[in-house]
């Protein structure tokens, strides 16, 4: 009779749990497409960087992080310009887009041929502590010009986009609840989705794509059919880093606040969608990038329910990563990499 | 008439020299073969002329100009072209794309272009890509363009990279062993294709080869080295007969004897 019991109470409960779920599944949706397509964006500059070269550009979240800044303060300063007022929001977006991504662009170019370039002959971990001093630096200098200007190394930008979209879902099934949108996560995904595309186009069917592939199998082959691959390998820096500075824009855009530190967990984070996806892989890299996002979201919303109030949502990040271990457990060269082949 | 000349090359490594003062000239549009015994200097020979390793000494004058010191992806696109002994095909990508990665500096579509799909550039696609279609079929791969590289047979792989190495629009081709691997019958084609790339497209060619046949049959001059220094130089039959050439190969009391078969 209690065994009875305690089953229909488990049930029960269960029941109300999965309700639960269901009832935040659309906006748990909404809001983890939104944040993984930032991450999938910032894991193409890993893993773009990683298929050229085998090494891990810890930089790329400071150059996400760089790219957020150069927007906001462009902004102001159209702001204070007296500019914006007369200008239509979707300008100044495309406007600051464009100018924190060729400013990111060019400035990855320069720091693989400052800091990288003269040690590419050497091992890859000095390689690595070198992208890790180009990150400190980045963070400093952008915090003492941040600070210099403003007082303050928090800036709060200005949002072009602000009102919120109500998406209907609970019409679709009475199990949803509905879910809410800012117009700017459609901006984020919408813009994220672009330059994905673009770039998938670019690596497969442009002759630099393909010089992109060429050199990242084979460096020595890809240069003796006359492919420059100090070019390619400049060119792979320059696309990688503007789309992780153009990121950092809509990063800025739809959390409202920045600081020097922002990339570095995002970095942490976009890394391992990177590296989930097979790192080296593109199309890899913007799954894995998505995965995360939504499986944080669904935790940061879910794990009080399922552990009955014991963790609580702040321990999204502990699940991702116990996940992502998982499988990279069973399946080290990620969900799309090839196990790697050891060159005789 | 000299289209490619070395003059006192040296290529060191630590101790070991492995070119050692080799003097050459290849005549323009004749088949030239460099032979010699296993380590005698002929990959590593290759490897100084088309640039990724630099001579320590001497000169490499391509068409009367020096290529000493100039990058690799720089002597390839002023005439020099090569295939490897073990190889090396871009083994994820199509055999198609292969290719299309040679035309890549003949290719003057920039990244624009490519995006915008100006009519110009839709017309330079498609001429690439029927020159690229017609390397294929040139060397009998037409069929297998959008295999991916390393499916391949072995045989068709080292055509393929023979596809690949000529869509550079090659002065000079370099052949790094193009018959290892192969069995009789893929070996009299490759013949014939090699025969049909100096005659039709008139490049020279220069061939390491450890197939005597191939090489007493295809080659109008051979270079032998051993030991990095060059010990013969001459016509097939010259080669045959010349008593170091035989030593350098089957050892002194063979030398005393006779002629490599």
């Amino acid at each position: 009779m209690l065994y009875l019991f305690c089953g229909f109470y488990i049930h029960k409960r269960g029941f109300n749990m999965i309700s639960e779920i269901l009832q935040t599944l659309p906006q748990v949706l909404v809001d983890g497409l939104t944040l993984g397509a930032v991450y999938a964006v910032v894991a193409i500059g890993y893993t773009m960087v990683y298929g050229i070269l085998e090494f891990i550009n810890f930089a790329h979240g400071e150059i996400f992080m760089t790219g957020a800044f150069v927007g906001t303060s462009t902004l102001l300063i159209f702001n204070t310009a007296g500019l914006l007022s007369g200008m239509p929001g979707w300008v100044a977006y495309i406007l600051i887009l464009v100018t924190a991504m060729l400013f990111t662009g060019l400035m990855g170019v320069g720091i693989e041929r400052v800091a990288y370039r003269p040690l590419r002959k050497a091992p890859k971990l000095i390689t690595l502590i070198s992208a890790i001093g180009v990150s400190f630096l980045l963070q400093d200098i952008v915090r003492f010009i941040a600070d210099l200007k403003t007082g303050s190394f928090l800036v709060t930008g200005i949002s072009l986009y602000n009102e919120n979209v109500k998406i209907k879902t609970s019409s679709i099934w009475d199990s949803f609840d509905d879910a809410f949108l800012k117009t700017n996560s459609i901006i984020v995904l919408a813009v994220a989705v672009l330059l994905m595309i673009g770039l998938d186009i670019f690596i497969n069917r442009t002759k630099w794509g393909v010089a992109m592939r060429a050199v990242a199998q084979d460096r020595e082959t890809a240069s003796l059919m006359s492919i420059n691959v100090n070019k390619v390998i400049a060119l792979t820096f320059f696309i990688g880093s503007a789309l992780g500075g153009g990121t950092g824009v809509l990063f800025a855009q739809q959390y409202g606040t920045i600081d020097p530190y922002i990339g570095f967990i995002l970095g942490l984070k976009a890394f391992t969608a990177a590296v989930l996806g097979g790192i080296g892989n593109v199309r890899g890299a913007m799954f894995g990038g998505l995965f995360i996002g939504v499986l944080e979201m669904f935790s940061a919303a879910n794990l009080g329910i399922i552990t009955s109030g014991n963790f609580g949502g702040e321990y999204k990040d502990v699940v991702a990563f116990i996940i992502l271990i998982t499988i990279l457990i069973f399946k080290p060269e990620g969900l799309f990499g090839r196990a790697v082949k050891e060159k005789v | 008439m000299t289209i490619l000349k070395v003059a006192k090359l040296v290529k060191r490594f630590g101790g070991l020299t492995a070119v050692d003062g080799v003097d050459f000239a290849f005549p323009k549009g004749k088949i030239s073969a460099v032979i010699g015994p296993n380590g005698a200097g002929k990959t590593t020979f290759f490897n100084v002329i088309t640039g990724i390793y630099k001579p320590d000494e001497g000169e490499i004058e391509l068409d009367g100009k020096s290529i000493v010191n100039v990058k690799p992806h720089l002597i390839t696109s002023r005439g020099i072209a090569r295939t490897f002994q073990n190889i090396r095909l871009f083994g994820s990508m199509t055999v198609l794309e292969n290719v299309m990665v040679g035309m890549h500096i003949h290719l003057k579509t920039g990244l624009f272009g490519t995006l915008l799909r100006l009519p110009r550039n839709r017309a330079e696609e498609k001429r690439s890509q029927e020159e690229a279609y017609r390397l294929l079929e040139y060397v009998g791969l037409e069929s297998l363009l959008n295999e991916q590289a390393n499916s391949l047979s072995y045989g068709a792989q080292r055509r393929l990279e023979i596809a690949r190495a000529l869509a550079t629009r090659p002065k000079v081709l370099l052949l790094d062993e193009p018959a290892a691997g192969m069995n009789p019958r893929e070996t009299v084609d490759l013949i014939g294709l090699i025969k049909r790339i100096r005659q039709e497209l008139e490049i020279t060619i220069i061939l390491i080869e450890h197939d005597m046949r191939l090489v007493m049959e295809l080659s109008d001059h051979i270079l032998v080295l051993d030991y990095g220094t060059k010990i013969a130089e001459g016509i097939p039959e010259e080669i045959r007969t010349n008593p170091r050439v035989i030593e350098a190969y089957l050892g002194k009391s063979a030398a005393q004897q006779g002629v490599i078969s």
